[in-house]
């Protein structure tokens, strides 16, 4: 189908991209990768009156360290993230996780920033983020200012972003020496998951010292599945994980769509949270 | 109306378009690159998949006006002076199409490919073509086709030196 009609602005800069979002309301849209909000135009489910195109904005794209911190670009493309030494090095379950999003063709085009900032509790990413702690930094007409990954997926498809702000970057806090993995569950390739789960475990010895579990298609946002990871620390062996992943649905309140009903869904985040912790440490 | 300079299969036009135009639309309505066809209008079957400044993008997920002061390449420009790529001599003699509908964006995916890795296993082949879909299921024989454009795997290649 034809998109609906709408203006077209590429700024150079971010303070170039924030005078026209600010100038626009709430009528413009932030064009990224295109990869999710091109289809949505395309199917007529988003009448933006601009889009505002960040794709040339070179302040958007790259990895770096800062102490601690892996800093990526909000317009890294997944394709890049993939393949970037730094993500793998110090942020792998970033790496893993993104490598199954969609398709090669999808991954050269989208990028992070515009998959956390479309907020699809579906996506794969956001609760990757959330497993990860990482933190986003966004620009408004009033400055910058820096979101936890916690508090920036509010509801189904929306994120803690003003009309007139944007996504800069991704602040990663790198996760060397923990084990991690991304199991997803989704019927045919390139498909979205019914359920993922993001696991990233600390050992110390042959105990779990410290565990993090993200959920994806759990609910209206992405979710961190805190009661597993509470059962999960102290855990020793694969019958231990097996006991505390029965927690990973607790006080969640997943769709009802046609690939799934809820209790399907928690029945998968239970399964898949096994998996994912077992994989991850190589317990199983 | 936003004016674009694109280079498309080695020619540069100069154009006004819409914003909302797909690049899809460009190449196939505005240039007249029927080569490219348009699948699925879901972003999931890739036969319009094109390249992009070097790397495969599905064309009806990228508007024209992204694609301004690019060079896209579609499977009409990968012919030199009428003599196919290697690629396409092994789709044809492997039989790697039955209805065609999907084998430009099968080409253009599996060239992504074999740039980036140029001795897959069959495996690799089949994960790199899991954005394009063959509705009449040929996919035996494209990951033949593929597989014979390439060179030997890189763990048969070691065998046969070590043999």
């Amino acid at each position: 189908m034809i998109p609906p009609a709408f203006e077209y602005t590429r700024p150079d800069s971010v303070d170039e991209a924030v005078r026209a979002l600010a100038d626009a309301g709430d009528e413009a849209k932030v064009l990224a990768g295109g990869q999710s909000l091109v289809p949505l135009l395309r199917l007529r489910l988003a009448f933006p009156e601009l889009l505002v195109d960040v794709g040339r904005i070179p302040e958007l794209r790259g990895v770096r360290e800062d102490g601690d911190t892996l800093v990526i670009g909000a317009m890294t493309t997944h394709h890049q993230v993939v393949h970037d030494p730094l993500v793998r090095r110090h942020a792998g379950l970033l790496a893993e996780a993104t490598a199954t999003v969609a398709d090669p063709a999808v991954r050269h085009r989208g990028t992070l920033g515009g998959s956390l900032a479309h907020a699809d509790p579906a996506g794969d990413l956001p609760a990757v983020a959330l497993a990860l702690d990482a933190e986003l930094v966004v620009a408004g007409p009033a400055g910058r200012r820096a979101i936890a990954a916690r508090e920036f997926f509010v509801d189904y498809l929306q994120s803690a972003l003003a009309d007139d702000e944007l996504l800069l970057e991704v602040r990663v806090p790198r996760s060397d020496g923990w084990d991690f993995h991304y199991e997803k569950f989704h019927p045919v390739a390139q498909s979205w998951a019914i359920v993922g789960v993001a696991a990233l475990v600390r050992r110390d010895g042959g105990r779990i010292a410290e565990a993090r579990v993200g959920l994806t298609n759990m609910g209206a946002t992405p979710l961190r599945a805190t009661a597993a990871e509470e059962a999960l620390a102290g855990a020793d062996g694969p019958e231990a994980v097996a006991r505390a992943a029965e927690a990973a649905a607790e006080g969640t309140r997943p769709a009802q769509d046609l690939s799934a009903s809820p209790e399907y869904r928690q029945h998968l985040a239970r399964v898949l949270t096994r998996r994912a912790v077992l994989t991850a440490t190589g317990m199983g | 109306m936003t004016h674009i300079s694109v280079n498309v299969d080695g020619t540069t036009y100069e154009d006004e378009v819409e914003p909302r135009l797909l690049l899809a639309h460009y190449l196939r309505d505005r240039l007249g690159l029927t080569g490219t066809p348009i699948g699925c209008d879901t972003s999931n079957c890739g036969a319009c998949t094109v390249d992009l400044d070097g790397t495969s993008v599905k064309s009806c997920s990228v508007l024209a006006v992204q694609a301004d002061g690019c060079a896209v390449t579609t499977v009409q420009g990968l012919a030199k002076d009428g003599e196919w790529t290697a690629l396409q001599r092994a789709f044809h003699e492997q039989h790697g199409l039955q209805c065609g509908y999907c084998t430009p964006g099968m080409i253009m995916a599996a060239r992504d490919l074999l740039r980036e890795n140029p001795r897959p296993e069959a495996d690799e082949v089949r994960q790199a073509l899991e954005g394009n879909l063959c509705r009449c299921t040929g996919y035996q024989n494209i990951v033949r086709a593929v597989l014979a454009a390439s060179g030997p795997p890189a763990h048969q290649a070691a065998e046969e030196v070590t043999a």
